[in-house]
């Protein structure tokens, strides 16, 4: 059907310290693995989608210049930490619109040593007292009122669940168990910038950085990328029974913002603008949470893997401590999450994450997981949150 | 006494200190940022909220690591005034859990942040325990 759109090839380098490759370089490694890995070259690519959030928003005609100039659009996108959800979706809008049969989505990011992000809004204070921006401040506000920090805005979004609903246990316990699961799946992922399994002791002993959040319990910053080839569904019926074999039907790929709320401005929501992706996805692909034999969800922070068992919809609203501790989503569970480690410990180079996770769902979906497969996978989701907000879904399934 | 200015422009001094809001008077959604529009209903006149300085505390952080110049640890968090959510640092109480709980009542609290080379003495705001 011309109105399908497929994953046709798909890659990633491994995510760590590449201290010799600038961010062309990454990225070329990932657009040319992902076009060996379709069979297609660049010459038929009909439109090129380039995320890279810190690098300054022309990484697509500086790919091109490496890996083939072939005049067709490209767009730059940034969208926070969706950057790379957005890019792939760019490029399968494109396609499902009919201006191209073929697109292609890039993500990459330079991030290894990069320390914490955002808070940067205490400057020196000035000699005078002056009000200025839009809460008419003297000083700079970071830490004066609130956190601006990424450990301490997504601590409170995992706190504010458990005071919605009220866990009688230990919280910094149960977020560290989370982290606990993932830094145990990604001894498993040989791409992951982490690969040592860490006990519940060696991670709760870490340094704090924001109760409850540990260095471990926060996204690894590395460098990485990833690069996506998609096509339309009456253009792969003309290839090979190969490449039809190793496709993955894209079933929903939705792009959502925060609806207002009342406490949005105050602290960021990032649950209702993924329960609404969640819905749309799961409508338009026809299938349910209970559907999904894997996900791959924006654990940016231990805290935050909590609260999108909610938004997802794969517990009982309000269900979440006791979904994840029935089991259920390590990799031996009923819905396995982050099986590939997750941003803990696989890493989050920000704009390569929203189509790495994608990776991950196709690379077990085509059965080619290796020592990490979820045998029998036929359906998996992938979600990213940008802070701001912005959230990608995507719904993948196996070739019939 | 030295001549003060509020740390922000929605903190009111005085006897009475306060925080106050722009209230939108067609969906009554509440900002304490200088608007444009409402967020909520599009609306463009906004009348002032006075808000409560009596509240629970929905979620907290304890930052231990934060950008150099910021003292640590110090307690961040989200206290609801009657309704209307407010970013706060929860001040006046030991920086741990043990100390620190989810739903514990809170009350507007200032305090002098510095004084400039004039001698304006800037005041700050937190919650503390009630």
């Amino acid at each position: 059907m011309s109105d399908e759109v497929w994953i046709l090839g798909i890659t990633m380098t491994k995510f760590g310290k590449h201290p010799d490759k600038d961010s062309v370089d990454l990225a070329a490694e990932a657009a040319l693995g992902a076009l060996a890995d379709a069979g297609v070259g660049i010459d038929r690519m009909g439109i090129l989608a380039a995320g890279n959030l810190l690098g300054g928003g022309h990484l697509g005609q500086s790919l091109q210049k490496q890996i083939g100039q072939t005049g067709i659009p490209v767009y730059n996108v940034a969208n926070a930490c969706a950057t790379g959800a957005t890019a792939l979706r760019t490029a399968i809008m494109a396609v499902k619109a009919g201006e191209a049969d073929y697109g292609l989505a890039v993500g990459v990011e330079k991030l290894a040593g990069a320390g914490l992000l955002a808070g940067g809004s205490r400057k020196d204070d000035g000699s005078t007292w002056t009000p200025s921006g839009r809460y008419g401040a003297v000083a700079a506000v970071d830490g004066r009122i609130g956190t601006e920090i990424m450990p301490g805005v997504f601590a409170q979004v995992g706190m504010e669940y458990l005071s919605a609903h009220p866990y009688s246990g230990n919280d910094f316990e149960l977020f560290a168990r989370i982290s606990e699961k993932n830094h145990a799946h990604s001894t498993l992922n040989p791409l992951a910038a982490y690969t040592k399994r860490m006990t519940l002791e060696e991670i709760m002993n870490d340094v704090m950085i924001a109760y409850p959040n540990t260095r471990p319990m926060c996204s690894a910053n590395c460098d990485g990328a990833a690069a996506a080839v998609v096509v339309s569904g009456s253009v792969l019926k003309t290839l090979s029974q190969e490449q039809q074999r190793r496709a993955v039907k894209v079933s929903a790929s939705v792009l959502t913002t925060d609806p207002w709320q009342e406490a949005c401005q105050i602290l960021p929501d990032v649950n209702t603008l993924t329960r609404n992706a969640a819905a749309q996805a799961y409508e338009a692909a026809g299938v349910g949470p209970a559907d999904l034999d894997l996900v791959e969800l924006h654990d940016c922070f231990a805290t935050a893997e909590l609260v999108h068992y909610d938004n997802l919809m794969l517990c009982e609203p309000g269900g979440a401590v006791d979904f994840f501790e029935s089991g259920a989503t390590w990799r031996d569970g009923s819905t396995p999450v982050n099986v590939s480690g997750g941003l803990q410990s696989k890493g989050h180079p920000i704009a390569a994450t929203g189509i790495a996770n994608v990776w991950e769902v196709c690379h077990h979906l085509r059965g080619e997981a290796g020592d990490r497969q979820i045998e029998g996978a036929k359906v998996g989701l992938a979600h990213v949150i940008g802070l701001g907000s912005a959230c990608g879904v995507h719904i993948l399934e196996k070739a019939a | 006494m030295p001549a003060q200015i509020p740390l922000v422009d929605y903190l009111v001094l005085g006897d009475r200190p306060h925080l106050v809001a722009h209230e939108c008077s067609a969906c009554g959604a509440r900002y304490f940022d200088r608007r444009n529009a409402c967020a909520s209903c599009g609306g463009t006149t906004f009348g002032t909220a006075e808000i409560a300085t009596e509240g629970t505390l929905r979620t907290f952080t304890i930052v231990t690591f934060a950008a150099p110049g910021i003292p640590t640890p110090y307690v961040a968090g989200v206290v609801d005034c009657a309704g209307t959510s407010v970013r706060a640092n929860i001040v006046n109480v030991e920086p741990t859990p043990e100390a620190v709980t989810l739903g514990m009542p809170v009350r507007l609290a200032t305090f002098p942040i510095g004084a400039d080379s004039e001698g304006t003495e800037a005041v700050g705001f937190g919650f503390e325990p009630a």
